[in-house]
């Protein structure tokens, strides 16, 4: 129902569209462009006047700051998307990236310097200008350790960046990023990065009230010190209770902005939430009960769409058995990952073999299909005794949860039945498997990852050796040739086939993963909400959104 | 017995400092760190993390720095609300916890202490065997099935009452239903203790003799039976009242009350060790405080109770 009204809105908003350029001569191609993306993301009537703007949704836990240097997790981001707007935003349709504080900007022929323009109307919540001044100052504060930002790798690609970052150059005037006047940054990048837009557009690289951060410490935050330059700000914030937004009056695109009141609610209980949106009382829910899938599933309020994130098994490659790629082959082949997401996740999870979802035009590779029976000769060419099966037993490690156990449990018998091995279960808390996993304390463990921006790179470059995110020692020197091809490689097509190589080496060859599939975003939206696509990023920025009964 | 409160009361602070100091340890030794995650942090960053905690320097002196906040009233920031001190956390929560547990109190002392009265007055009838039944029941029911069937009945089906949430003590309606999923299963125990209590004084001599002189049965029942019935009670209320008072991290999620309950139990598991010092102290002092006062309160009952020292 959603869908069908999301299309005649785009209907109605394209013949509007065409009306206006018919009307209006088009000045310079630009605006035209700039009209057509936006205009497509407004509603075609003022019907939805009518209806009361004030928008009410879960966000499934209490954020640990809405600081945008230090966050690192999706209910902070959706709070503090709002709060604060970069240099460039993401279109919410097709999260390409689009102005928002800078209005324009260009990029030098050889990709390595970024010229952004910073549009006049640019306001803090308390009516200063945004500067080219702030954005230089916010940087260096995320690239100053101190501050302790998790997400600082996100600035890594601008030059010197790292090496300030790390100490070993002390002055920030050798880091790439300067300000020729206030109302432009310029950003020199160590190497061309092709989706270094998109990472201007992540809530690391946001501006942040340096002068409120020095005069109010940590308690900046708070709803009386607050400062931003997003199009909501912070009206309340009861920790654990509800957070209030209200738009921002200062807010250069203020007239976008059409819900009058956000309320942000930060209930963890998924089956309480879940009778809240049944009452009416919540217009979205970003989460369903897994248990009622198939009662959630009739709902027309539901929706499922793709995320980018992989769960996955990693496979410590330093300990027998799985030091012998053979073995780590057959355990990926013995794998019938469509009857896993069929029958024991059942929310139209995509089965994968491979390790990146499609992102950015990238087409994963196919990886190892299931085949039992090539499974057990490999198994048996690595030396294990496959029919008597008492000579191989495994330890499936994941973190305590009843959605990991029955995947474990599924995994677990599969294996059993197709390779004979027996697979010992073990569960713990999540920040002791995380240290398990980081010593490398383990056989297999369970894992995902979620991609920090809209490339492939996000989910290769994890897999250097040495990699702070690898933790399965694996290690390849013709992998990391290609990382750093890649990294060089401008041409997009040229690019994709670079990381089509790395992933045929991870899922086809070496398998130091298991792939198991891809993510999706199951949740509830009423039907009254209007300017809210589906996206693999799960970005629904709220100035685009309104309501209409 | 001033003498024994004193003494008591000096006593509160070793037994604190001893238990302050064993979780210090304990939660530290614990595998995992605060600042483990699925995205490994650069080393720099937490390099600099460990230094603004002092996560960096030997466990001794981290305990050095702990003990001297702790003597200022400053519990440390948290690791994990990156922008709330941990006094600040306890200050947002424990008020409704105690809120909460106030009301939840009220409700299984009435339930409890009428049942039991009842049935221990009603012995070995139907009043008897529906109470204690339904007490059985109450004990058994985990609180994490009573609560979602109270939403479904009083919130879903009825409407009568919120189903979730928290909107500020000015709208109490919102705390029936948490504060009686949280009192029944008190209340079921609290029945128990008091029937048998009752039974246990119903028999003595000294009830005999007051009925013998012709007493009216009120006054038997309220005035000598009741205060000596109620011991088992009493010295059950000390722990339950901490319990009750300092949160339940289950009904405290089923119905989405900012608590300090959740608290606890998240700070363990994030390696918040800021916030899991704080909570331990505030759920210690109320312990000692709660048991002396059961103790206090079983003196004033029970003129058989000497204390030492007195």
């Amino acid at each position: 129902m959603r869908l069908e009204s999301t299309a005649i809105m785009t209907i109605q908003c394209f013949l509007r569209c065409l009306s206006v350029c018919v009307l209006v001569s088009c000045s310079t191609s630009f605006r035209t462009l700039a009209a057509d993306w936006k205009s497509a993301l407004m509603p075609a009537t003022d019907a939805w006047k009518d209806t009361p703007q004030i928008f009410t949704f879960n966000n499934g836990a209490e954020p640990e700051s809405i600081d945008p240097a230090l966050i690192t997790g999706v209910p902070e981001s959706r709070i503090v998307n709002e709060l604060f707007e970069g240099l460039v935003t993401l279109d919410p349709k097709t999260l390409e990236p689009r102005p928002g504080v800078a209005d324009r900007w260009e990029i030098s022929d050889d990709g390595l310097v970024y010229r952004f323009h910073i549009r006049d109307a640019a306001r803090w919540s308390n009516g200063s200008p945004v500067t080219a001044m702030d954005f230089y100052r916010s940087w260096k504060r995320v690239l100053t350790p101190s501050t302790g930002a998790a997400y600082v790798y996100q600035l890594y690609a601008v030059k010197g960046a790292a090496a300030y970052s790390r100490g070993e150059i002390s002055s920030f005037d050798e880091v790439g990023i300067s300000v020729p006047d206030r109302a432009t940054l310029r950003v020199e990048l160590a190497a061309p990065c092709t989706y270094f837009l998109d990472l201007v557009a992540f809530h690391t690289l946001m501006p942040v009230p340096v002068d409120a951060i020095n005069a109010h410490g940590d308690q900046w935050v708070h709803p009386t010190h607050f400062v931003g330059n997003g199009p909501y700000v912070l009206k309340s914030w009861e920790p654990r209770q509800k957070i209030e937004l209200v738009p921002n009056d200062d807010y250069w695109d203020r007239s976008t902005c059409k819900l009058e009141r956000v309320v942000v609610l930060p209930y963890d209980d998924v089956d309480t939430s879940y009778k809240l949106f049944l009452q009416g009382k919540i217009h979205w829910l970003p989460a369903i009960p897994i248990a009622r899938i198939h009662e959630v599933q009739r709902n027309p309020d539901y929706y499922a769409m793709p995320y980018l994130g992989t769960y996955f098994y990693r496979l410590n490659v330093n300990r027998p058995p799985f030091d012998d790629v053979r073995v780590r082959k057959a355990f990926s082949m013995a794998l019938n990952r469509e009857s896993i997401t069929r029958h024991v996740l059942k929310g139209g999870q995509q089965p994968a073999s491979w390790f990146c979802p499609p992102v950015a035009g990238y087409e994963p590779v196919k990886g190892l299909q299931y085949d039992p029976e090539g499974a057990r000769r490999l198994l048996r060419d690595a030396g294990v005794d496959v029919e008597s099966g008492n000579t191989l037993r495994v330890e499936l490690l994941y973190n305590t949860s009843e959605a990991h156990k029955k995947v474990a449990e599924a995994v677990a018998a599969q294996w059993k039945k197709n390779l004979n091995v027996t697979v010992a279960l073990r569960n713990s808390e999540w920040k002791v498997l995380l240290g398990d996993m980081s010593n490398l304390n383990y056989q297999i463990v369970r894992s995902s990852w979620v991609g920090d921006y809209g490339d492939p790179n996000t989910f290769f470059d994890m897999w250097i050796t040495g990699g702070g995110n690898n933790r399965t020692g694996w290690s390849n020197a013709r992998y990391d040739a290609l990382l750093a091809q890649a990294a060089a490689e401008r041409d997009k097509a040229r690019r994709n086939l670079l990381f089509q190589e790395m992933e045929r080496i991870l899922v086809e060859e070496e398998l130091p993963i298991i792939p198991l599939y891809i993510y999706v975003n199951q949740g509830l939206l009423d039907e009254a909400v209007c300017g809210w696509f589906e996206n693999v990023r799960d970005y629904h920025p709220l100035k685009y959104i309104w309501l209409e009964e | 017995m001033p003498g024994y409160v004193v003494s008591r009361l000096l006593q509160a602070p070793v037994v604190l400092f001893v238990l302050v100091t064993i979780t210090f340890f304990m939660v530290r030794l614990a595998p995992g760190g605060p600042f483990a995650s699925e995205r490994r942090l650069d080393p720099v960053i937490e390099k600099a993390l460990h230094e603004k905690f002092h996560l960096d320097k030997p466990l001794p002196e981290q305990y050095g720095y702990f003990l001297a906040d702790l003597l200022k009233g400053d519990l440390g920031p948290s690791f994990k609300h990156r922008n709330q001190s941990v006094n600040q956390i306890i200050a947002a929560t424990l008020p409704q916890s105690i809120v909460l547990g106030g009301i939840a109190i009220t409700v299984a002392l009435s339930i409890g202490l009428a049942a039991g009265v009842v049935s221990a007055l009603k012995h070995n009838t139907s009043w008897d065997y529906t109470a204690m039944t339904a007490a059985v029941v109450g004990i058994s029911l985990p609180t994490f099935v009573i609560g979602p069937l109270l939403q479904l009945q009083f919130a879903v089906y009825w409407t009568w009452l919120p189903l979730a949430g928290y909107e500020g003590m000015g709208r109490p309606s919102y705390l029936v239903l948490p504060a009686v999923t949280l009192g029944l299963p008190f209340a079921a125990r609290i029945a128990r203790l008091m029937r048998a209590g009752m039974l246990d004084v119903l028999q003595q001599d000294f009830v005999r003799t007051a009925r013998a002189r012709g007493m009216p049965e009120y006054i038997v029942v309220f005035r000598h039976a009741f205060r000596g019935g109620i011991l088992p009670v009493v010295s059950y209320l000390g722990p339950a009242f901490t319990q009750i008072l300092t949160g339940s991290l289950v009904v405290e999620k089923i119905f989405q009350i900012p608590g300090l309950g959740r608290e606890f139990v998240e700070a363990a598991l994030n390696r918040d060790y800021t916030l899991v010092m704080g909570t331990v102290i505030v759920y210690g002092v109320f312990v000692v405080g709660f048991n002396l006062a059961a103790d206090i309160a079983y003196g004033i009952l029970d003129p058989r109770v000497q204390y030492e020292g007195a």
